[in-house]
C-alpha cells in the first residue's frame, strides 16, 4: 500500500499543519510516512502545498506525483493541482473559496464549506481541521483515533475547537460523485 | 548524560524534522554549547537547540553573525564542551575562514549546513547541494576535514551523533551536509536505545601538565591526533591559526615544521579512511551502469535503480554516505567494470569531478543535474540511466 495526499491553498491556512497532523496520524497508525512541503518567504499569502506519502511499506522517493487525495483550499491551487490527481483518485475541496471549480476527468469530488463552517465555530483558522474532518469521513486511509491523538499531540492550543472542527467536517462533508 | 538526555525525549516514534532531528542527535552525543545566527533553512536547528540548551546546562547564544558563531563555537570547544553551529550557504560561505582556523589549531566542531540554492541569497526556502565542493575546499590551504550526507531524517540524527564521534575522535571540524528538502521533511523517527548508542569522548591528557605539549601526538596510544587538556584544567595550553611547533608555539617560516605538521593534519583522518567512509551499496555484482548519488538525491536514485532492474538493465547503485574523505581506491574498485557512471545531484556537477578522476577512459561518467529546488524525479534519473544502456 502507498498513497500520495497533496494539501495545497495558500500561506496562513495552515496547509502544512495539516500535513503534519495527516503524516504524525500514519505514523500512529503503525505506517511510514514522509511530509514535505513547499511555499514561499511570505508568512501570509503565496501559494503553500504540503505532500504526505504513506506506506506500509520504506518510502524511497518522498514526494508526490499523482496524488490519491487531494485536499484543495484556493482556486489557484485547484486550477494548478485538481489535475494532479491519479485517476479515481480523491478530491476534497472548499467550493466557497473555489467558485470555478470544473473539472473533466474520472475523479472522486466532494465538497466541504470548511471556511465558513470554521468561521460559525468561532474560527476560521480551524478551516484546515473541519478539511482533515471531511478527509476522515470520505477516506479510510488512517484511522479516526489516530488522526485525533494526532491532532492533540499537534495543536497544543484550543483543543476542543479543533476536535468540534475535526467533527463537524465528518458530518458536513457532501460527496458529489 | 546521554541517557537522561534519551529518557527526557521520550520513548514514543517521532515524527519530525530533518533540522529538529539534528538537534535530537546533538542532544544526545553531548553537545552543550550552541552559538548561531538564524537563516532559512536551518533555522529550526537554532531554535531547537536555544529551547533545549537552557534545560539541559548548557549554552546557547545568538551571535552577531556567522562568523562570531563560529568563532565562538571553537572557544567553547577548547574548553572541552562539545560545540555546534548550523547554518546554510551565506552563513556557511562566511565560516570558511574559521573552519580553517578549526583544521590547523584541530579544535573539535560540528557544522550543520542545510544547503539552499544559491550562489549568494539565491532561493531560501528551496533544497540544492550546492556546497559540496565548499565543504572540502572553501577554507584555504591544505587539510582534511569530514563531511556526511544523510539520505533521512532518521539518518540525520544518526549521523549528527556520528559527526561529534568523529570530530572528537580525530580533533576535526564535521560538516553535516542536509539540505532544504530533508531539514524540513518530516518523517518518523526512532531515539536509539540508551544501551547501544556510542558516543565518542576527546582522548584526555594523562600526562602531568608539566611534559605535557598540546601539539605532541603518541602519549598514551599510537596515533596522530594529539591529547586534549581544556583550558582552564590547569595544563598549559596553546591554540594558534598560525603554523606552530609540537609546544604550540607558531614558527612560520619553518619548511620542516609546517611540512610536519600540515601532512599530520591530514594522514590523522586518511589514515582511517576504511573505517569512516560511510557508503552502501546496491546490484554491484552484474552492474554495467552505476548510479553515485548522496544525500537526498539518494532517494529517486533508489527508486529509478528498481524501475530500471524491473526493465532488466543491468545498473547498481553507489550511495556515498562519508562524502569527504573521498576514497578514490574504494571507488576505482567500484567502478572498474561498469562502462557509465552516473551522478544525479541538485548542482551542475560537483562529486562528478572526484568520480571522473577516479576511473579509467573506457568509463563514461555522466553528470545529472538539477538545480532550482526540486528534488530529481524517480523518472528524471530513469531516463539518464536508459539512455546509456549499450
Amino acid at each position: 500500500m502507498k498513497a500520495g495526499i497533496r494539501i495545497s491553498g495558500f500561506g496562513g491556512q495552515g496547509i502544512i499543519l495539516s500535513g503534519v497532523i495527516v503524516g504524525k496520524a500514519a505514523v500512529f497508525d503503525g505506517l511510514n510516512a514522509v511530509q514535505t512541503q513547499s511555499y514561499g518567504p511570505e508568512a501570509r499569502g503565496g501559494s503553500t502545498r504540503s505532500e504526505v506519502v504513506v506506506s506500509d511499506e520504506e518510502i524511497d522517493y518522498p514526494k508526490v506525483e499523482s496524488a490519491s487525495v487531494s485536499l484543495i483550499m484556493s482556486q489557484e491551487a485547484f486550477y494548478k493541482y485538481a489535475s494532479r490527481t491519479k485517476r479515481e483518485g480523491l478530491i476534497i475541496y472548499d467550493p466557497e473559496l473555489i467558485p470555478d471549480n470544473k473539472i473533466e476527468g474520472n475523479f472522486k469530488l466532494a465538497e466541504i464549506n470548511a471556511t465558513r463552517i470554521a468561521s460559525e465555530l468561532g474560527t476560521k483558522i480551524v478551516a484546515n481541521i473541519v478539511m482533515l474532518g471531511a478527509f476522515n469521513e470520505v477516506c479510510s486511509l488512517i484511522s479516526k483515533d489516530s488522526m485525533i491523538e494526532s491532532i492533540k499531540d499537534s495543536i497544543p492550543k484550543m483543543l476542543d475547537l479543533n476536535l468540534n472542527a475535526f467533527e463537524t467536517g465528518m458530518k458536513k462533508v457532501n460527496i458529489i460523485k | 548524560m546521554t541517557n537522561d538526555v534519551i529518557r527526557l525525549l521520550g520513548k514514543k516514534d517521532l515524527f519530525i524534522q530533518g533540522d529538529e532531528a539534528a538537534v535530537y542527535g546533538a542532544l544526545i552525543a553531548d553537545c552543550r554549547f550552541f552559538a548561531g545566527y538564524p537563516i532559512t533553512p536551518a533555522t529550526e536547528v537554532a531554535e531547537g537547540m536555544a529551547i533545549w540548551m537552557p534545560r539541559l546546562g548548557g549554552v546557547y547564544v545568538q551571535m552577531e553573525d556567522e562568523i562570531a558563531s563560529i568563532a565562538a563555537v571553537i572557544g567553547a570547544s577548547c574548553t572541552g564542551v562539545k560545540s555546534m553551529t548550523s547554518t546554510s550557504g551565506p552563513g556557511f560561505s562566511l565560516m570558511q575562514e574559521c573552519i580553517g582556523y578549526a583544521c590547523m589549531a584541530e579544535i573539535p566542531c560540528v557544522i550543520v549546513n542545510v544547503q539552499r540554492g544559491g550562489p549568494s541569497t539565491g532561493q531560501p526556502t528551496e533544497a540544492a547541494q550546492g556546497d559540496v565542493m565548499q565543504a572540502m575546499w572553501g577554507t584555504h590551504g591544505d587539510h582534511q576535514l569530514i563531511a556526511l550526507a544523510p539520505k533521512s531524517v532518521q539518518e540525520t540524527l544518526d549521523l549528527t551523533i556520528e559527526s561529534f564521534n568523529l570530530s572528537e575522535d580525530y580533533r576535526v571540524p564535521v560538516i553535516l551536509l542536509l539540505d532544504a528538502e530533508i531539514g524540513h521533511m518530516r518523517e518518523k523517527v526512532v531515539l536509539p536505545e540508551v544501551t547501544t548508542v556510542k558516543v565518542d569522548e576527546r582522548v584526555p591528557a594523562t600526562i602531568g601538565p608539566d611534559k605535557y605539549r598540546p601539539y605532541r601526538t603518541g602519549f598514551t596510544r599510537p596515533s596522530k591526533v594529539p591529547e586534549f587538556a581544556p583550558f582552564g584544567s590547569g595544563y598549559r595550553t596553546y591554540v594558534t591559526g598560525l603554523t606552530h611547533d609540537k609546544r604550540g608555539f607558531p614558527v612560520t617560516t619553518s619548511a620542516e615544521v609546517h611540512e610536519e605538521l600540515v601532512r599530520r593534519l591530514i594522514e590523522k583522518v586518511q589514515d582511517d579512511i576504511d573505517d569512516i567512509w560511510y557508503h552502501e551499496t546496491s546490484f554491484l555484482e552484474d552492474a554495467e551502469i552505476i548510479v553515485v548519488s548522496y544525500g537526498t538525491t539518494s532517494r529517486p536514485a533508489v527508486s529509478a535503480v528498481k524501475m530500471a532492474r524491473k526493465n532488466g538493465i543491468k545498473v547498481g547503485h553507489i550511495r556515498l554516505i562519508t562524502i569527504w574523505p573521498f576514497h578514490y581506491e574504494k571507488m576505482r574498485e567500484y567502478l572498474k567494470n561498469a562502462h557509465t557512471v552516473i551522478v544525479p545531484e541538485m548542482n551542475l556537477g560537483q562529486m562528478f569531478h572526484p568520480i571522473r578522476e577516479t576511473v579509467g577512459k573506457d568509463t563514461k561518467v555522466v553528470s545529472a543535474p538539477k538545480i532550482g529546488g526540486a528534488i530529481h524525479t524517480p523518472y528524471e534519473i530513469l531516463k539518464f540511466i536508459e539512455g546509456d544502456v549499450k
